[in-house]
């Protein structure tokens, strides 16, 4: 008999390293920011424009501030400092004065001691307005037939791509007009805030769900006319972001009621409200002509896109640039005509949310890539094998692909994973089309297969240094993390320890409070964080790791340069010392600071030329698809995918990633979609606005393509965005598959299918 | 807001009666959320989840199942309502979540009476009748005169539903349902259809796609002249058809932010014609 000793598996990079809030997720006992609580608090509400456009006649506050239980009521009157905010563009009013633009547009707030008065004060604050025609058709505003309706114009951004030969053309010549309907992110944990004014009444605490602290921090302090280092802000419990929480939404209106209440003041938002409260994906308008040879290689690309901002630019301009920067997907293209719209309207604004401007430009180009396979007389797969771009070409904007590319890869990746079994003959019926409705039998189901690859912007572009900043410390025998990352569920926090682990063979790793009191962390998104929080964390730990070898060198009379890390001890790579790290760090402390920033991008000129972007990530996905083509009912049966993923960091984590996004795309291919009606939402709530049930979602069989990124600081790109971008145009390509129809709108809808 | 918690049929609807302004609540999945978005604001609750005998399940005569008002959905879809009205056990295996179908009863359906109530095209197919109790009397109530609009019943402030009345139907009975998404959702367009192999009849009842469900009470006599309707009878793709056509001529649905007058139509020939051809088959 023998005893087999198995490793500590240490939760070092390439493990999955389990989330330190996991438990605490599932349990329900992780403290999300609407359950924070503190003593003497009040609660704050905000009153909303019932309008899409009117100008605000008068606002009489009166009766709500005699009301019982109400503390302050404040209006625009009440901003001391800059009366607007916004990331890109300060246009958006703390609360409107002159005309509300949209509905749902915040335009007084109350504090009282309970959200039931806070409702009623709400109800008694009487504004007059003159209703107006509302602008929601962007081909108004381009037109030039509706006068402007904000001070700054009706068009945010027109941008035009011009690239090679302009009459180039080809045998093939393919054009759809297509159209994808708004999304909204649908985090779980709703907005909500918790301020505490300083006790000299000088400054404010604010804790908050967002996904940008020192963005926020400066949008905040300029909106209260305090200086930065009184304001200070605290990550509270975030559950998702999607890219919801990178614009301002409750924030001030919390930081004022606290300041002028001088009471903690907290906020959350219903699921109603939050359909007002945050931007939303843009809706989208995009006519795309592919010109092609004979044998399906793409010629040249013309195509116009409209994105509809809403009412206030939030990120519409990069929203743009990122869609139409992408409208030659993943593959060559010499060629270009592109011409970009960024619309103000008075539907409620839109930004960012994961994919930021692709995943509209991938539903066109893909659609497209399946038009130029038909006329080719070639395959799905073919198109793309001929077409797939590699390291080392141009871009339309000039700018020359750097990043791995390993394109052709994904695509045959995805190819080699089976496919799923034929429906059998005797079936479950939920798992059909129509599910627990029962709706279809074995014999009324068609299945499709159709495809969808897709390359995606990492990082923030066009010459913005979005850095990230890291401390690391070692201090009684502990390794201390100090960023201002904002975890919103994608994992950070289970990273940052793996990569101390590794770096400094240390697995006592403990996170602080993740909060402004360290430089900035850039943004969690545009699936940034792990590359360039990861590379600040990474940097900070091997800063440190010198001090570490010094120090030890110095005591053991060693050259400290041949010291390294092996697992958990120290190794003098020539001679035969060795000691624990653990045992080598006794009474030693140190702390080091870094910045992690990527390299340089430039802004597009006229022609949209320029090297914008940082780097890219590519996927493959092939969805099978059962359709009930009598009832336009839609089950995704299996996606399959291959990922250009750089390397795994934590295997768990990235199949969270995959699953996840395939989930979100899912949704923009068949059900999820704000419906509008003359600048109101009809379906703001979970009731009407579906999201994807686990009957729903599909059988994912996901293949890593690890092909380490030399320009990433771990060699790892980012994940979360490219898997809900070419997901969304391979299912409507399989329903396309089944029935034979062209389907230019997302998300398809049954009547789309069947009428 | 008080709540008043009933342990009794008789001191529930005595509380009714003393206080013209309560709600009732049951399991609370449709009021509640009224509440919340302070469409209503009751002032006394009176809760009959705690009366028990709202929540049996009798065979009180050959031929009929009695199911109490209290019953919830979680209880509905398993047996024995899986094998004795099988429509319902579908219809109510379509409601919500979980925890919405552990929560949501029979009578809530009934009580809140929206045309997409899902059990409720069960109760019309099936000619169902409904038990009223007040603090002076009890009454029955056939469904198709109870529900009498959207959201709308003829039930008295004063009364309690206590149980509804299946029939027994030896024959095949099935309920679908639309929806955009494959498990809960709310109904874009719903059908219950029972065969009566007895009578030699077939029944046939909508919802979604008016202010009351529907009873499809021309084309089942159109069926009947062209059909014997037999057990065993095998029915040609054209009279499937022409049924559901004719259905759908019965519908009246509306457009809204759930789909389209014309989706819902089409949807309703397309159940009708499956339903009928299962029947058959």
């Amino acid at each position: 008999m023998s005893t087999t000793v198995t490793a500590r598996n240490r939760d070092v990079l390439g493990n999955s390293a389990l989330r330190p809030d996991g438990a605490g997720k599932v349990s329900g006992s992780f403290e999300f920011t609407s359950d924070m609580h503190a003593d003497n608090m009040l609660w704050g509400a905000t009153l909303r424009s019932p309008h899409p456009y009117a100008r605000i006649v008068s606002i009489d506050t009166s009766a709500a501030l005699a009301l019982a239980g109400v503390s302050c009521v404040i209006t625009s009157q009440d901003v001391p400092g800059k009366p607007t905010y916004g990331l890109i563009s300060s246009d958006q009013p703390v609360f409107a004065s002159d005309f509300v633009r949209y509905v749902g547009e915040p335009v007084a707030a109350v504090a009282a001691d309970h959200p039931e008065t806070c409702r009623r004060a709400l109800a008694l604050i009487q504004i007059e307005y003159e209703v107006l025609t509302p602008l929601t058709d962007p081909e108004d505003a381009i037109s030039g037939k509706f006068s402007p309706i904000h001070p700054d114009g009706n068009i945010i951004r027109h941008q035009r791509i011009i690239r090679g030969d302009q009459s180039a053309t080809g045998p093939i010549v393919v054009e759809g007009l297509y159209e994808i309907g708004m999304q909204d992110q649908a985090f779980l944990g709703l907005e909500a805030a918790l301020a505490i004014p300083d006790s000299d009444g000088a400054g404010v605490h604010l804790h908050v769900a967002t996904q940008w602290l020192h963005e926020d921090l400066s949008q905040i302090s300029a909106c209260l006319a305090l200086p930065a280092n009184r304001v200070r802000l605290t990550l509270g419990g975030v559950g998702g972001a999607f890219g919801a929480r990178e614009d301002i939404s409750l924030q001030v209106h919390c930081c004022l009621l606290a300041l002028k209440a001088n009471r903690p003041i907290k906020m959350q938002y219903s699921r109603e409200e939050s359909f007002f409260g945050h931007v939303h994906r843009h809706p989208a308008k995009i006519f795309m002509r592919h010109h092609a040879d004979a044998s399906g290689k793409i010629v040249k690309i013309d195509a116009r896109f409209v994105f509809d901002g809403g009412a206030y630019t939030s990120t519409s301009p990069a929203v743009l640039i990122n869609g139409i920067t992408h409208t030659q997907g993943p593959y060559k293209c010499d060629n270009a005509t592109v011409d970009g719209f960024a619309i103000r309207t008075n539907n409620p604004p839109c930004g960012a949310m994961r994919g930021f401007g692709v995943v509209q430009a991938c539903f066109a180009h893909e659609s497209q890539m399946d038009k130029i396979a038909q006329a080719a007389g070639i395959s799905p797969i073919e198109v793309r094998l001929i077409n797939a771009m590699a390291t080392g070409d141009p871009l339309i904007t000039g700018q020359t692909m750097e990043s791995v590319a390993p394109v052709a890869r994904c695509i045959t990746d995805t190819a080699n994973i089976p496919l799923p079994e034929p429906l059998p003959e005797i079936v479950n019926e939920l798992a059909l089309p129509g599910g627990s409705g029962l709706t279809a039998e074995r014999s009324n189901i068609v299945r499709g297969i159709g495809w969808g690859v897709s390359m995606k912007n990492l990082m923030y572009s066009e010459g913005f240094d979005d850095f990230a900043t890291a401390r690391c410390t070692i201090r009684d025998g502990k390794v201390f993390l100090k960023f201002a990352t904002s975890e919103v569920g994608q994992g950070f926090v289970t990273l940052a320890p793996q990569i101390a682990r590794s770096v400094l063979g240390l697995d006592d790793v403990e996170i602080e409070p993740i909060d402004t009191q360290v430089g900035s962390a850039g943004s969690t998104s545009a699936s940034r964080q792990t590359w360039m929080s990861g590379g600040a964390v990474d940097g900070a730990c091997r800063l440190v790791r010198e001090q570490m070898f010094k120090h030890v060198g110095s005591m053991h009379n060693i050259d400290p340069l041949r010291l390294v890390i092996s697992d958990t001890d120290i190794v003098d790579q020539i001679g035969t010392f060795r000691i624990s790290v653990q045992d080598a760090i006794e009474g030693f402390s140190c702390s080091e600071t870094f910045e992690h920033h990527h390299r340089k991008t430039e802004e597009l000129d006229e022609n949209g030329q320029g090297n914008c972007h940082t780097a890219f990530a590519f996927v493959a996905h092939r969805a099978v698809v059962d359709v009930d083509p009598e009832l336009g009912l839609v089950k995704v049966v299996q996606i399959a995918t291959a990922q250009d993923v750089g390397r795994v960091l934590n295997p768990l984590s990235a199949i969270g990633q995959l699953e996840g996004g395939i989930a979100q795309g899912l949704g923009l291919a068949v059900m999820e979609e704000i419906v509008m009606k003359d600048g109101k939402v009809k379906n703001p709530s979970f009731t009407d606005y579906l999201l994807p049930t686990a009957l729903d979602a599909p059988n994912v069989v996901a293949v890593m393509i690890e092909e380490y990124e030399p320009q990433a600081p771990l060699g790892a790109k980012g994940i979360g965005e490219p898997p809900c971008i070419s997901v969304t145009p391979a299912i409507v390509a399989a329903i396309r598959d089944a029935i034979g129809k062209d389907l230019l709108r997302i998300p398809v809808r049954p009547q789309d299918i069947c009428l | 807001m008080p709540m008043i918690i009933a342990t009794s049929v008789e001191s529930a609807v005595s509380a009714l009666r003393d206080h013209p302004d309560a709600r009732i609540i049951q399991g609370g999945t449709d009021l509640m959320v009224e509440i919340n978005f302070n469409h209503v604001k009751p002032s006394t609750m009176i809760s009959i989840r705690d009366i028990e005998s709202l929540k049996k399940i009798t065979q009180p005569s050959n031929g009929i199942i009695r199911i109490g008002s209290g019953v919830p959905y979680s209880q509905l879809e398993q047996e024995p309502i899986l094998s004795v009205v099988p429509a319902l056990a579908q219809a109510s295996r379509t409601v919500g979540s979980p925890q919405i179908r552990a929560a949501g009863t029979l009578g809530g359906n009934l009580g809140t009476c929206s045309p997409a109530g899902d059990t409720l095209p069960v109760m019309f197919a099936l000619d169902a009748t409904v038990h009223l109790q007040s603090p002076s009397d009890a009454r029955e109530v056939a469904i198709h005169d109870f529900m009498v609009g959207v959201k709308k019943n003829i039930r008295r402030h004063d009364e309690i539903i206590t149980a509804v009345d299946f029939p027994i139907v030896r024959g095949w009975q099935g309920y679908s349902k639309v929806g955009v998404r494959n498990a809960m959702v709310i109904s874009v367009a719903s059908a219950c259809l029972v065969a009566d192999h007895n009578e030699g009849i077939v029944r046939l009842a909508l919802g979604s796609v008016g202010p009351t469900i529907i009873r499809c009470r021309e084309a089942e006599s159109w069926l009947h002249s062209v059909t014997s309707l037999q057990q065993g009878e095998k029915i040609s793709s054209d009279i499937a058809k022409e049924f559901g056509h004719r259905a759908a001529k019965e519908s009246s649905p509306i457009d809204d932010h759930r789909s389209t007058a014309e989706y819902r139509r089409h949807a309703i020939s397309v159940l009708a014609s499956r339903l009928l051809t299962k029947a058959y088959s």
